[in-house]
C-alpha cells in the first residue's frame, strides 16, 4: 500500500477556535496550580482520608488511555493488519500526547513539585511509582522511535520491530498502572493482582475511543473524508474492547463478593456508598458500558457515524466515573483495622470519608486534556501524521466480518 | 557571592590588568567576609557531635496495655501534639500522628479504648512503595519520612495499613527545632526519635505514665533483658493487622 503523510494545511476558523480553547485551558490550569503550591493542598477536596483526588482521575484516565491510544498502531505492526497502516502515525502521536498530559497532572499535583529533580535521582526499585518513571520515559522513547522508523524511509524496514517493542512496552506500562493500585496491600478496594488487566483492558476501551474521537475532528478539520468499512471496523472493536473491560470487572467483583472480608466493601460500592454506588451504576456500567453496547450493536437506532461518536463519548465519559469510583471511592471506604468491631475516633476511623472535589483540582485536570489537545493539534499542523486520504479505497480496507454493528 | 564569581570574567579583555587585580582582591575579600560566618557555623555545629548512627543491634518498640488505657483520656495526644509543634486541629486535613480508637465489639458489645500510631512495622509497607526513598527505616527500627527528598506523592499514606500518615496541607510556623515538617510533604510517628536519641521516652509513653496509667511501656525488643522484651514473651500480645505480616514494633495487649 503507497499513502503519503502531510500535515494537515488549510486549516478551518474551528482549528483556531480550538487552539484558544486548549490555550485558554492551560492557562487556567497552571494558574490553579499556581494557586494550589501557594496555599497548599488545603486549597483543593483532598484531605488525610482521601489523598487522591479528581487530579488523579484525571492523570489516570490520561496514562490508562494513552496506552490504549496505540491500539491502531499495534493493529497494523504487530498484528498484521496492513490496511490501519496510514494511520499508525496518528495513534502513536495520540498515545504520547496522552501520555504527556496525564504525566502533567500527576506532576503538578505533587505537594512539592518542584522536587521533580528528586524523583529523577532518587529510586527506591521496589516501589512500582518509581518503576513507572521508567515505563512512562520508555514509552515514549519507544513510540517516538516508532513514529520515526515509520516516517523515515530508510528506516521502514525496522518498523515491525519498534511496533513489537512498544507493544510489549505499553502492556508494562498499564500493568504498572494498575499495580499502583494493586500493589497496596492494605486497602479493601485494591490489593489485587487482578487490577493490572483490568486496567489493560480499561486502556484498550479508552485508547480507542479517544482515537475514534480524535479521528472523526481530524477528519472533519482536515477534510479528508473517512470510509464507511474503517468506520464499521473501529465499531467493532470498541464492542470488543468495552466487553472485554467490562469482563474484568465482573470479575473483580464477584471475587471480591465471595470473600467475605470484602462484603462490605461491596456492599458500600454496591449498594450504600452514595455518590461512589450511583457513579458506579450509572456512569460506570449503564453510560460507559450498556448504552454504547446497545448503541454500537442496534442499527435501527441511527446513522452508524453518529452511533460511534456517541458510543466513545460515553465510554470516556463512563472511564472517568469508573476512576472516580476506583480511585475515590476506594479511599472513602475506611480502612479495617478490627474486623469485627465498631471503630471511632478523632481521624475518621470508621467512618466514610467525605470529598468534593474543588475548583482548582477540575482546572488542573482539565490543564491536562488542554495538553493532549495542543500537543495533537500543532503536530498535526506542522508534520505529517496524517495520511492525505482516509478513505476505504486510500486503506485497501477490506469489509469486516459480519457483524451486527456494520450493519 | 555571585558578583565576586562573575565579575572578573565579564570585564572585556582589553581593560587595564590593575583593575582587573583590584577587581581579584575585592572578589577574595568578598569570598572571605562571605565565607568566614560560614566556616565559624561549620565549627559551631561540629562543636557538638552528633551520637554514632542508629544501631541495628537495637529495635526499638512500645508495648500498648489497653486494659490501661483509658477510654476518653488524650493525654499521649496532647504531648505528643506539644512535643513535635502540632496543632492538635481535628479538622479532615489536619495532622494527627496519635489518635485514640475507640473499638466496639459488634457481637458482645465490649468497649475497648487505645492510642494508634505508627506501627514502626519491620516490613513498613510505606517504605516499600515511596518512589524517592523519603519514607525509610532507620536501623533501630524506626521509620521516618526524610523530609529532603519527599515528593508529596502520598503513595505511603494510601499504603499505609494504620492510617498513621499525614499530609501536610498548610503553611507551617512556629516549628520546633527538633522536628521538621514542610507543607507538601508527608509526616507521622517519629516515635519522638529526637528524644530517644537522647536516652529518653517518647512523649506520649512519659505522658501515660504521668497520668498514672502507664499504659504504654517502651523499650527495646532486641535486648532479652529490656522489661517490653520481658513482658512480650510472658503475656499474650498481638499485632494490629497481623495477617500482613509486618512485624510491627507496636505491639496490643488485652485486646
Amino acid at each position: 500500500m503507497k499513502f503519503v503523510l502531510r500535515p494537515v494545511k488549510d486549516t478551518p476558523q474551528g482549528f483556531y477556535l480550538l487552539l484558544g480553547v486548549f490555550s485558554a485551558l492551560l492557562a487556567l490550569g497552571l494558574g490553579a496550580v499556581g494557586y494550589i503550591e501557594h496555599y497548599g493542598h488545603i486549597v483543593t477536596g483532598m484531605n488525610n482520608q482521601i489523598v487522591w483526588g479528581l487530579p488523579h482521575v484525571f492523570a489516570v484516565f490520561l496514562v490508562v488511555a494513552a496506552s490504549g491510544a496505540l491500539n491502531i498502531a499495534s493493529m497494523s505492526s504487530v498484528f498484521g493488519k496492513t490496511e490501519f497502516k496510514p494511520l499508525a502515525p496518528l495513534s502513536a502521536l495520540l498515545a504520547i500526547a496522552l501520555l504527556m498530559g496525564g504525566l502533567m497532572v500527576l506532576m503538578l499535583d505533587l505537594g512539592r513539585p518542584d522536587r521533580l529533580i528528586v524523583a529523577m535521582t532518587h529510586f527506591n526499585f521496589k516501589s512500582i511509582f518509581a518503576m513507572n518513571i521508567f515505563l512512562y520515559s520508555g514509552f515514549v522513547g519507544f513510540v517516538v522511535a516508532y513514529l520515526w522508523t515509520m516516517m523515515e524511509r530508510r528506516m521502514n524496514r525496522f518498523t515491525p520491530l519498534a511496533g513489537f517493542m512498544a507493544f510489549i512496552w505499553r502492556m508494562a506500562l498499564t500493568t504498572g498502572t494498575g499495580s499502583i493500585f494493586g500493589f497496596l496491600v492494605a486497602r479493601q478496594a485494591y490489593d489485587s493482582a487482578l487490577l493490572a488487566p483490568l486496567f489493560i483492558a480499561l486502556s484498550l476501551s479508552y485508547g480507542l475511543a479517544v482515537f475514534i474521537w480524535v479521528l472523526m475532528l481530524v477528519s472533519r478539520g482536515s477534510a479528508r473524508a473517512l470510509g464507511d468499512v474503517l468506520m464499521a471496523r473501529l465499531a467493532r472493536l470498541q464492542v470488543i474492547f468495552i466487553a472485554a473491560g467490562f469482563y474484568f470487572v465482573l470479575v473483580y467483583h464477584l471475587t471480591n463478593m465471595y470473600f467475605t472480608k470484602h462484603h462490605e466493601f461491596e456492599r458500600f460500592i454496591l449498594l450504600d456508598g452514595g455518590i461512589y454506588t450511583a457513579m458506579f451504576w450509572l456512569g460506570q456500567v449503564v453510560l460507559g458500558t450498556v448504552l454504547p453496547l446497545v448503541l454500537l450493536l442496534a442499527p435501527g437506532i441511527g446513522a452508524l457515524r453518529s452511533r460511534i461518536a456517541a458510543s466513545a463519548g460515553l465510554v470516556i465519559l463512563g472511564g472517568f466515573a469508573q476512576m472516580y469510583v476506583t480511585i475515590i471511592g476506594g479511599q472513602a471506604f475506611g480502612l479495617v483495622l478490627f474486623p469485627g468491631y465498631q471503630v471511632s475516633s478523632s481521624f475518621f476511623d470508621g467512618v466514610t470519608a467525605s470529598y468534593s472535589p474543588s475548583l482548582p483540582e477540575l482546572l488542573l485536570g482539565l490543564g491536562g486534556l488542554a495538553v493532549v489537545g495542543l500537543i495533537v493539534m500543532l503536530a498535526l499542523r506542522v508534520m505529517g501524521f496524517l495520511p492525505e486520504r482516509m478513505d476505504d479505497a486510500a486503506l485497501e480496507m477490506a469489509p469486516a466480518p459480519p457483524s451486527p454493528a456494520v450493519a | 557571592m555571585n558578583n565576586d564569581r562573575t565579575s572578573p570574567r565579564s570585564e572585556p579583555a582589553t581593560k587595564a590588568p590593575s583593575r582587573r587585580g583590584f577587581l581579584g582582591v575585592a572578589a577574595a575579600g568578598m569570598a572571605g567576609i562571605l565565607l568566614a560566618p560560614g566556616v565559624r557555623l561549620i565549627e559551631i555545629a561540629q562543636a557538638a557531635p552528633t551520637t554514632v548512627g542508629a544501631s541495628s543491634k537495637v529495635r526499638w518498640g512500645m508495648l500498648i496495655d489497653s486494659g490501661k488505657c483509658a477510654s476518653g483520656c488524650t493525654d499521649c495526644v496532647t504531648a505528643c501534639n506539644t512535643e513535635n509543634g502540632l496543632s492538635g486541629g481535628k479538622l479532615p486535613t489536619d495532622s494527627q500522628w496519635i489518635r485514640k480508637i475507640e473499638i466496639k465489639e459488634v457481637r458482645t458489645g465490649k468497649t475497648q479504648s487505645l492510642p494508634m500510631m505508627c506501627q514502626h512495622c519491620a516490613e513498613p509497607p510505606c517504605v516499600d512503595v515511596c518512589p524517592t526513598g523519603a519514607s525509610f527505616k532507620r536501623a533501630d527500627g524506626i521509620v521516618l519520612v526524610d523530609k529532603h527528598i519527599c515528593i508529596g506523592c502520598r503513595y505511603c499514606v494510601m499504603a499505609c495499613p494504620y492510617k498513621a500518615r499525614s499530609f501536610v496541607h498548610e503553611p507551617l510556623s512556629n516549628q520546633k527545632t527538633d522536628v521538621p515538617r514542610g507543607m507538601g510533604t508527608v509526616e507521622g510517628c517519629t516515635m519522638c526519635v529526637h528524644k530517644v536519641d537522647k536516652g529518653e521516652r517518647p512523649a506520649c509513653v512519659t505522658a501515660c505514665s504521668d497520668a498514672g496509667h502507664g499504659a504504654i511501656l517502651f523499650g527495646d525488643l532486641n535486648n532479652p533483658e529490656s522489661e517490653i522484651s520481658k513482658r512480650v514473651a510472658s503475656y499474650p500480645s498481638r499485632q494490629i493487622r497481623e495477617d500482613l505480616n509486618l512485624n510491627t514494633g507496636v505491639r496490643y495487649s488485652g485486646i
